[in-house]
């Protein structure tokens, strides 16, 4: 690829790998003749199954339907396909899973390249080494942290900057698959390896890596362009149909990050509140002003995941007026009895946990709530059991939606049905129930350290 | 007065990370951003009263090339955890849309 560039030209095929993106969009970025095509597979958003479970969030058939469009137009033309957070949760089994997918599209498209594959799981023993040199660091809000809780996570990851992209490029590779990285690394890498001025190559790689969300309209899931310098980024959308304002390409820092105005990455902060946006044409907007301060050490982000228990889920409605009036009371009473009732029931289950939540009161906001009364017609409640293993939770939640069913209140004499199933049965298996467990970064030594902990792999295709 | 549902384009929340909560508020016209901006109304007590949680771990941030104005608190519960309820966060801005502006 090309080094030294004074202007780097950046595709992103869509905001999330797997979500999808229409073929013409790109097609037509591909005319625009990027330097490379960039595209983010990962998010925390879908909470934390994935990374607990290691399973992806999307299916084979929706990553193969647009890494095929990637791979059939980008290798013959010799760009590099850049893609981070492999899988949703970039653990060592979602880039083995996303890496299974290629290796599978390049027999069917029966193209040929080199694919480096980095991975970001972290090893339990060095994090617990970092952890009692005082080099792992809480972040706001953040869980607290021991070794017993390293042990206990199920998956760790650490959220790479642009090194793993950089290093794979630098040793030949086409198409280079991370495990978790930070969104923006992934288009940030190549701008960077070409020595253009940080400040316009992180601000450009926040608007790329959501796709076309920083578009006015967005409908459906699409492709971005930019063209970024040492002075400034435009970006356009390739899809006819979309445009970016300056508001449009303005208001984008502020989605899902808390403070608009900054965003930390793993060598340092990009900060846009100096920035002027300016319409270049009715779908096209130049930003000037963006800054990068190189962070004193270098961190990185750990994201981490652990086993909670097996759930099975109750879902009953309220119509009853009677019992409306006093839902709060009559939840708490079946609270009471059922656990009792499943105690003496089932003397062998150690830990388990009934709780109630009530749709029409509470439901959405939970402890969020300024309104504390039930105001509507009907409620839903949800009773979720949760134990030790699947077979004790789907015994208990079998127990309890039977006991609360039949559940007296006082103003009604004879046997009365509380709860209106919209099932049968009215017991749903959830599964396993993962919690995040760290909001921290972790301090790395130097670039050797990285290397050695989150080590790339080389295979011809 | 007028409620911010009628002055703003958008009224959103969403995770900001799995351990922070994050509202936009924003708006079409530069003279409405600035008349909710201005009047104060959108601050660190108001969203600390709706939303139950200590004023100083409320963030405000007026964001004028956006026209918008963003409030951002700590999770209750991590995204997805047991006592969560809203896994993506979307539907925290619930309180905010009938809010009267002077």
């Amino acid at each position: 690829m090309a080094t030294d560039k004074h202007e780097i030209r950046m595709l992103a095929a869509t905001g999330m790998l797997g979500s999808g993106f229409r073929e013409a969009s790109f097609l037509r970025g591909i005319e625009w003749h990027p330097d490379f095509i960039g595209a983010d597979s990962g998010s925390t958003d879908f909470g934390p199954y994935c990374l607990g479970s290691g399973k992806a969030q999307f299916s084979q058939r929706a990553y193969a339907r647009d890494l095929r469009i990637l791979l059939r137009e980008a290798v013959p033309r010799r760009i590099p396909v850049l893609i981070g957070s492999a899988g949703t949760s970039g653990a060592n089994s979602h880039v083995d899973y996303l890496v299974g997918i290629v290796r599978d599209l390049a027999k069917e498209l029966g193209i040929h390249f080199k694919l480096a594959v980095a991975h970001s799981e972290v090893d339990k023993g060095w994090l617990k080494a970092k952890y009692q040199a005082g080099q792992v660091i809480p972040l706001e809000n953040a869980p607290s942290l021991d070794e017993r809780v390293i042990d206990r996570s199920t998956h760790i990851v650490a959220m790479m900057g642009t090194e793993p992209f950089r290093w794979a490029l630098e040793a030949g590779a086409d198409v280079v698959i991370t495990g978790r990285s930070s969104d923006t690394s992934i288009f940030a890498a190549v701008p960077m390896m070409n020595g253009i001025n940080p400040g316009p190559v992180w601000h450009a790689a926040k608007v790329l890596e959501c796709g076309a969300a920083a578009v006015t309209h967005r409908t459906v899931p699409d492709c971005m362009f930019a063209w970024v310098t040492d002075d400034y980024f435009i970006v356009e959308p390739p899809a006819p149909d979309y445009s970016c304002t300056p508001q449009s390409v303005a208001s984008h820092t502020l989605y899902e990050n808390a403070d608009p105005y900054s965003l930390v990455e793993p060598m340092g902060v990009l900060d846009t509140s100096q920035c002027s946006y300016q319409s270049t044409s009715d779908r096209a907007v130049k930003v000037t002003g963006s800054r990068f301060t190189k962070a004193e050490k270098y961190t990185l982000r750990l994201e981490s995941a652990e086993l909670v228990g097996y759930q099975s889920v109750v879902l009953g409605g309220v119509r009853d007026p009677v019992i409306l009036e006093q839902l709060d009371d009559w939840v708490a009473r079946v609270k009471v009895a059922g656990e009792a009732r499943v105690k003496a029931l089932y003397p062998e289950i150690q830990d388990f946990a009934l709780t109630f939540r009530i749709y029409g009161k509470d439901g959405v906001m939970g402890a969020l709530e300024p309104v504390r009364k039930i105001e509507g017609h009907e409620a839903l409640i949800v009773i979720e059991a949760l134990a030790p293993s699947q077979e004790a939770a789907n015994a208990i939640a079998a127990t309890i939606s039977h006991f609360a069913l039949h559940y007296a209140v006082p103003q009604w004499h004879g046997l009365i049905s509380v709860l209106a199933f919209p099932y049968a049965p009215a017991e749903l298996v959830r599964g396993p129930v993962y919690r995040f467990n760290m909001n921290h970064v972790v301090q790395i030594d130097d670039e050797a350290e990285l290397k050695r902990e989150f080590p790339i792999t080389f295979e011809s295709l | 007065m007028a409620k911010l549902r009628d002055l703003a384009r958008l009224i959103r929340s969403k995770n900001a990370g799995p351990f922070m909560l994050t509202i936009d508020i924003m708006f079409s016209e530069a003279a409405t951003y600035e008349r909710v901006r201005d009047a104060g109304v959108i601050s660190a007590d108001l969203v600390s009263h709706l939303y139950n949680v200590r004023p100083e771990l409320v963030q405000i941030t007026n964001v004028d090339p956006a026209l918008a104005i963003k409030a951002s608190i700590p999770r209750p519960a991590p995204s997805g955890d047991l006592a969560d309820t809203d896994v993506f966060g979307g539907q925290q801005y619930g309180p905010l849309v009938d809010l009267e502006v002077p």
